[in-house]
This record gives C-alpha cells, structure tokens and sequence, in this order.
C-alpha cells in the first residue's frame, strides 16, 4: 500500500502557499466537463459540493437524509477554533497548530494541522459573510470563548448551536448552487458501493430509500464526506442514521482505513437511564469554563442530594489533579477521569445495571459570581436540553454527566491532497483520518470539516483531474456491472433474514461488547475476547436477524440491516488495531501503559506512526501497513494540563 | 406504565390508525417507546403483519428536525418548545391512549406511515434562502460591526430547524413561518440587506407554488414551533413583501 503523504518540501509555514502554486489547475471553460460525486452534505459535504460547483465543475451530491441541511454536523454545540487572535491573548497560527497536535498525543500529520490553523481564519469570514449570527459583543465585534487544551479565548459560537449555523450557512451556498443547476442533490439516496475502474474511484452504487431503486453513477472524481463511525458503539452522541457503510465499503475496494481505534468519548452527556436508551446527549464542553466538576469525597454520601454534601465533603477532582488547566483539560483526560472516581465508587446518580456512572458539573458558583440571567444568556439552551431529557433544572442542582462516545478520529487514510489510497476517492471531514492523532481537540471538528470542504478539495481535485485522472467511463462499464450485482446480493441476503430479533438487538450487543473491551479503557485481554465475540454476534445476525418487508419501498429494517452488517466487520477491524497498538495514546488508553498517577504512556519509538488497514478478503485478516509521523516543528513531549 | 400507541398506517394497500400497547418507562423518550413497540411489531411478526412503524428521525436530540410527529393533535406533541424526540414519557400518564399521526399538508405527501416528503421546503430555500457570495471572497470577519442586539435577533429567527411543525398546525397549512424566518434572519444583518428584495418574492413565489396555504393569522404555527420562533417573522416578512414592492 502505497503511503506516501505528499507532504511539499520547504518551511512549515510555506508549504500551503508553495504547493498551491505547484497545484495544476483546470482551465475554467474545463471544468464543467468534470463530474465530481460527493457522498454526504454535512459541513464538509456541503462546503465542497458548493465550492466545487462555483469553480465550475458538475457535481452530484448523496445524503440519506430528507434534506441536506439534517446532516449530523447540525448538531455540534459549542463552537468553531480559529487562529484570529481578536482576544489579543497571544493566540497565533502556530499556537492552534501547536495545542492541536500536543492535543491528539503527537499522532497527528504536521503538514496537514498546520494547514488547517492557516485556513481557520477564512473559515470565520466566509461564514460570517453568508449570513452565519455568531456571537457578538456589544460593540459589534464577534465574541470568543475557551475550551477544553488550550489557554487562549479563540472559541468562535453562535448560543449552543454552532454546528446548526454553519451547517445552514454552507446549505445556503449549496441552495444555491442547486438553484444554478450546478449540483444535483440526491436525498434518501444512500451509497451503498464504490466502483473502482481500472485503479480509479469512478463511481458510486446507490439505493433511492423511498422506492428502493439501485442506482449507478458514473463520474471523474469523488469525494467522501460520510462523518464517524462513532455508532459502532450502539449508544453515542451520533445521530441515529451515523454509519460506517460508505467509508468501510470503501475499505473493501482498497482504500487504507488509519487509526480505527482512535474514538474519542465525551466527558460531558447525560448518563445512560436504562436499558431502552436508543442514544446519548452531549452537553457541550462550553459548560466546563462555568461549570465545576465534582464528587463526594466520602463513599456514603453518594446517595444523598448534592445540596446535602458539605463544600468540604467536595472533591473538585480536575481542579485539584490539574491546577493550570482545571476544568479545561483535553476531553479524553477528562473522560478518564470520570471513570476513574466513578470505578472506584465515588459515582453519584441513579443506579443503572448495579452502578452510579454519574459526577456532579455545578453551576452554583458561577450563578452567584455572574447572575442567573448572565449564565442562561450563555447556557439557557443547553439547561433546556437537559430539563427536558432528565426532568431536572440545572439552575436548581448540578447537572450529571458521564462520558460517551463522541468522535471518530480515525477514518479513511489521505494524502496532504486528501486523496485516499484509491486515486480520485477523496476523503473530508471525521470520514478522514489526518488532523486529529489521537484525540480531538473541542471547536475543531466544524474547523476541520470547512477547512476541507471549503479551502482544501477545490485546490486539490484540480490537480488530480490535470495530472492522474483517465479518460471517460460510463455506467456501462463492467466494473459498474459487478458492483451493482454485489449490492443486489447483498440485499438479497439481508432481506432473507426471517429470525426472530429485532436488528437493534444485535447493535446493542456490538456496542456492548465495544464499550466494554474497545472503549474507555482497553486492555490485551479485553481485546482479544472481542475477537472473539465480535465473530460469533455477527454468525449469530445473520441466523436469527429479522429484516420486514420488501426492497422496493421505503424499509426503516432494511437500511438499519446494511449498516448493522457492516459495523459487525468493521468493529474488528477497530480491535485489531486497538490491540496491536501496545501504547496508550489521547482516546486510545490501554492499562498496560499508564504512569504512577493514572495517565496515558505512550511509546514513541515504536508507535509514532499511523496504522493503516489494508482489507485482504474477508476469509484472511487485514494487513497493517504504517506511516511514520514526523515530529519536526512540536518536540515529541509527554503531554501535561498539571 | 402501560399505554397504547394509536398510530397511523399508510402504504399503497393500507390506511388507518392501528393500535399497539406497551409497557414504558416514565425516562425514555417518546421515540424509544417507539423503538418498543416497533422491535415488539417485529418479535412478534405473525400478530403484526404489517410490520414495524416508519418515522423519520435522526439526531434525537432536537435540533435536526427530522422527527414529525402529530400527537394527541399538537404537531411534536404536549410539550412547549420539545420537538418530538425530546418529548419523554414522564409527560403521559399511566393507562393514557396517544394519537399519532403524520403531519398533514397537501405540499407534504405521506410516503409511508408517518413519514412525509418534505422536499418543498427545499426547494423554498433554493430559491433564495442565501447570500450570493463565493467560497474565498469574504472581508475580515471584524471588518463589518453588527450590534450584539441586531446579530442576537437574526440568531432567534435563524434558529429553525425547518420540521414543518409549523406547516401541521395551521389550518391553511401555510409555511409563512419558515419562510419568515429565513427571509427576516437574513434581511437584518448587512450581508444579507443587498438582495432583500429579490429574496423575498423568490421565496414567496416558491412558497405558494408548492402548494401551501396563506396566512391568515391564527399564530398556531408559533405555538407549534419547537424552536419558538416568534409570528413576528410573518409581520416582517410582510413588511419585506411591501419594501418589494409586492402586495401580500
């Protein structure tokens, strides 16, 4: 497996300049003679398919949802990173590049992070002259707050419903590209295969979800933008509809899938309520600059009401383990924590399959510094939210919260063109691997995404079409034929299964068996039993699954079958590369490495790398292939919020 | 506590309500409970020929607007300001029966159950729900005050999540709300002052063209609207109407 990055040569900060101007391009009046197919319509879904179609080129765009602007990006809270330095705190580009990759644990790309603290700054202008209401300050001047790795103010947001504004503002711009019959929108309309022609990516199968029409689509390029996989774990904060099938398709046809066991969990959800939850709510990590995050310092107490314990009795846990970061440590830090106080018997809450998962995230203090009014101004949406699913005010008590699968930062291997493995397959936004390493800072997934969709693909896919595309393929060609049959098979397959279980049955038992052996934290042992469970659960679906009713119509049990299916092999590609990585790193924490105190220990000379999966058939096991991560600019260090 | 579901069922050989009852928790959400009677539908597949309920949702926390629900007659159900998928079973009492039916609407046909096809809010939205400026051409984000006033008012009218809650609970099944909301957001900031005019009646033309109903003041659709956007929006969407030149 060729992987070879293409990072360009020459200083850091002049790399983007410099290979921009290497970067072929296509001539104008060209470029309408290019169809370029973008799966998803989330931030960077929607963000390409715009930008590409106002270059000129022709492009089709998928999402399964009834409209574009449900992608699951709409549901990002707290807000946007960008280098602006409006605080004049001392924030710079190298400072986010720098906390970006000191944040994912030194297993980011350089290049590619450094890229996208540059272009964090046209992020915020492009949005803001859509139309996009970010906060203000009475002076007019956008607003800025701090989130979790860093210690400057460089938190762009619009209320708790960031992701919503800049999903709406980049459907906008793809509104009206589709108005100008530049891109052609296809809703309920899933990807179900890719088609490779002759080494290329070509094309795409696809199933219409309302009359079940299996579709072929030919084009010069594509671009995946399909988000995590954060559902293999059953219960996340993902939508429902969040799956693994366009990217592990993928995978099967050759592109190399990078660090599947880099998932990020959240330390700050309402906790699971019992055995029914279908799925978990974030609060934004927004709350922890106001919030205090706490325990009971004594065992008996957990039961009682959090009024009844004693300031004294109190164990300010993050405040007193991380005295310069406090409450504002990375989210996978914070996580840890959690479970660890709650492990050991301080958890507070109702008890739920003979556990309290649950601490204390307090807003007294910051009521009375600040006035009830100033912290609903800020959080009012966000303590809704959570009266509204737990019947409790968090102006009254403390919210609970506990951690919960958030992010995926692993994803398909790219290039510094964000090309895949697979020539002409381009990858965007959480479906990519590149700029989270090991753990994904707050505020930057919406940055990734835009950066990607909006400032990255439409320089790069210029110079894929110029330099390495070939010629014209029709749908007729046979590797369209194959891909089709494949996909009709393996609906046929599925609508045979007439056991007794409900599908979600056995998503609930993978993400059962993920959360327990491949979540917070791993272990060899632990690992290896999911290798061998995870096999039996899938033999297990397809004896006694039940998919009701036809092909030819809208059928809920069918889609939610295709997607199961896959995160049934795909969650073993996830452990294998959990298991074989014999370090702790960001997300990824395995007992065996872990310092006196508790914290993750990684193993640089040996694991500085990102692994990538290389599919060998589905009778042999993937092949592990790495790409070293060179550390040139942010010395390799033991990362400290102490 | 125990409850029944009377639901509506529509496909190509079928329409009318069936009932299911459950057992449910006062802590799960109306949609799990849902999720119950559909993995009950499937164990229990010869009781159930017609297999499980088709809704749409997706992000079960409010804020994608998929979920569209009619329940006991309101559109997302009981709860102000809940969409359906935050509405939790603690507002239903023990031994309660709970209507359920798709939203109804001529500009919004039943695919299936309870799922419809709302694809001319789309096509509302494409006809001028933006500001006309290309990927790369934006001033400095700073270059252009907007009163914290201004922006935080644009942000109450840009807070529609586009359910067409609004649509169901109107008796005209007009959409002036939604198209409101994104014609006063935009109208009220400066980016989005110079095409004001053409905005608004593309909008309007697309409004009426397909399909919905007019306006005629009977403010459901702010009752309805989980996001709480004002009827205001319908009083300047108007005043817009008349800036343009248009009589509405």
């Amino acid at each position: 497996m060729d992987l070879d990055p293409h990072v360009p040569s020459g200083p850091l900060a002049e790399k983007w300049d410099s290979h921009r101007f290497a970067l072929k391009l296509v001539n104008p009046a060209n470029k309408r003679g290019y169809r370029v197919l973008v799966v998803g319509s989330g931030l960077a879904g929607a963000s390409a398919a715009a930008s590409l179609a106002e270059l000129g080129y022709e492009v089709d765009c998928f999402c399964f949802q009834d409209s574009p602007r449900r992608a699951h990006s709409i549901a990002a809270q707290g807000g946007i990173n960008a280098a602006k330095n409006y605080q004049n705190d001392g924030d710079s580009v190298f400072r986010l590049f720098y906390d970006t990759v000191k944040g994912g644990d030194f297993r980011s790309r350089e290049a590619n992070v450094y890229r996208l603290s540059q272009v964090s700054v046209n992020i915020i202008d492009q949005c803001v002259a859509q139309g996009v209401p970010f906060a203000r300050e009475y002076g007019g001047t956008l607003a800025n707050r701090s989130f979790g790795g860093a210690q400057v103010s460089r938190t762009f947001y619009a209320r708790g419903q960031t992701g919503q504004q800049l999903l709406l503002g980049a459907y906008s711009a793809l509104n009206r590209q589709i108005a100008r019959g530049k891109v052609h929108m296809h809703t309920r309309t899933e990807m179900l295969d890719l088609v490779v022609v002759d080494g290329h990516a070509r094309g795409l199968i696809t199933r219409d979800l309302v009359t079940g029409e299996i579709k072929r689509w030919a084009g010069d390029a594509v671009v995946m933008a399909s988000g995590g996989y954060g559902n293999v774990f059953y219960l996340s904060t993902n939508a429902k509809g969040c799956n693994v099938t366009a990217t592990y398709r993928a995978y099967k046809r050759g592109a190399g899938f990078a660090n599947p066991c880099f998932t990020q969990i959240h330390p700050t959800c309402i906790p699971v309520s019992g055995g029914y939850q279908s799925k978990l709510t974030l609060m934004s990590e927004s709350l922890r600059n106001d919030g205090r995050v706490w325990v009971p310092r004594n065992k008996e107490d957990v039961a009682k009401a959090p009024s009844e314990i004693k300031e004294e009795d109190r164990y300010y846990y993050l405040e007193e383990r991380y005295p310069s970061f406090g409450n504002l440590v990375p989210r996978d830090v914070a996580s840890r924590a959690a479970k660890m106080v709650c492990d050991d018997g301080y958890g507070v809450g109702h008890v739920v399959d003979g556990h309290r998962n649950a601490v204390y995230l307090d807003f007294a203090d910051a009521i009375a510094r600040d006035g009830r009014d100033t912290v609903a101004d800020k959080y009012g949406n966000l303590f809704d939210m959570y009266e509204r699913i737990t019947g409790e005010s968090p102006y009254e008590q403390p919210m609970r919260i506990y951690p919960a699968v958030h992010y995926t930062m692993g994803g398909l291997w790219v290039d510094y063109n964000l090309m895949s493995t697979i020539p002409g397959l381009h990858v965007l936004g959480e479906a990519n691997f590149s700029d989270h390493g090991a753990n994904r800072l707050g505020a930057s997934a919406l940055m990734q995404g835009l950066a990607d969709g909006y400032f990255v693909i439409p320089y790069t896919i210029g110079n894929y079409l110029v330099t390495e595309h070939k010629g014209d393929v029709t749908v007729e060609h046979e590797a369209f034929e194959a891909a089709e049959k494949a996909v009709k098979s393996k609906q046929a397959d599925l609508l045979a299964l007439n056991g007794d279980t409900p599908v979600d049955e056995f998503h609930r038992r993978l993400g059962r068996i993920m959360w327990e052996y491949c979540g917070m934290a791993r272990t060899a042992e632990g690992l290896r039993k999911a290798l061998v469970e995870i096999p039996k659960l899938r033999e297990e679906f397809w004896a006694d699954a039940r998919v009701h009713g036809g092909g030819d119509t809208l059928n809920a049990s069918l889609e939610k079958a295709g997607r199961v299916a896959d995160f049934l092999e795909f969650a073993e590609v996830m452990v294998r590369d959990a298991l074989e990585r014999d370090e702790s790193c960001g997300g990824h924490f395995r007992e065996e490495h872990k310092s006196a105190e508790g914290e993750a220990v990684r193993h640089d000379e040996t694991f500085a790398h990102a692994a990538v999966w290389e599919y060998a058939g589905d009778d042999k096991p993937p092949i592990r292939n790495v790409e070293p991560m060179e550390f040139e600019h942010v010395k390799l260090s033991t990362r400290s919020y102490k | 506590m125990r409850v029944t579901f009377k639901v509506w069922r529509e496909n190509e050989s079928t329409r009318g309500f069936r009932s299911y009852a459950i057992d449910a928790s006062e802590h799960m959400s109306f949609l799990e409970a849902l999720d119950v009677v559909n993995e009950m539908i499937i164990r229990e597949h010869d009781k159930y020929p017609e297999g499980p309920i088709a809704f749409d949702h997706d992000c079960r926390e409010g804020i994608c607007g998929m979920c569209s629900m009619v329940i006991d007659g309101h559109p997302h159900g009981p709860r102000q300001a809940t969409t359906t998928c935050q509405l939790h079973m603690r507002s239903f009492s023990d031994g309660d029966e709970i209507v359920v039916e798709p939203w109804r609407a001529r500009a919004f046909p039943v695919i299936k159950d309870l799922v419809v096809d709302r694809q001319a809010f789309d096509t509302i939205q494409q006809a001028g729900g933006y500001v006309s400026v290309g990927t790369g051409s934006a001033p400095d984000a700073n270059a252009l005050p907007i009163g914290k006033q201004v922006a935080d008012e644009a942000f109450d009218y840009a807070a529609c999540i586009g359910c067409g809650a609004c649509v169901a609970a109107c008796p005209n099944a007009s959409a002036m709300l939604f198209v409101g909301a994104k014609v006063v957001h935009l109208a009220i900031l400066p980016q989005g002052d110079v095409e004001r005019t053409d905005r608004v009646t593309a909008m309007v033309q697309a409004h009426d063209a397909a399909g919905f109903g007019g306006c005629t003041n009977h403010e459901e659709c702010e009752a309805a609207c989980p996001k709480e956007i004002s009827v205001d929006a319908i009083a300047k969407l108007n005043v817009e109407l008349i800036r343009a030149g248009v009589t509405p």
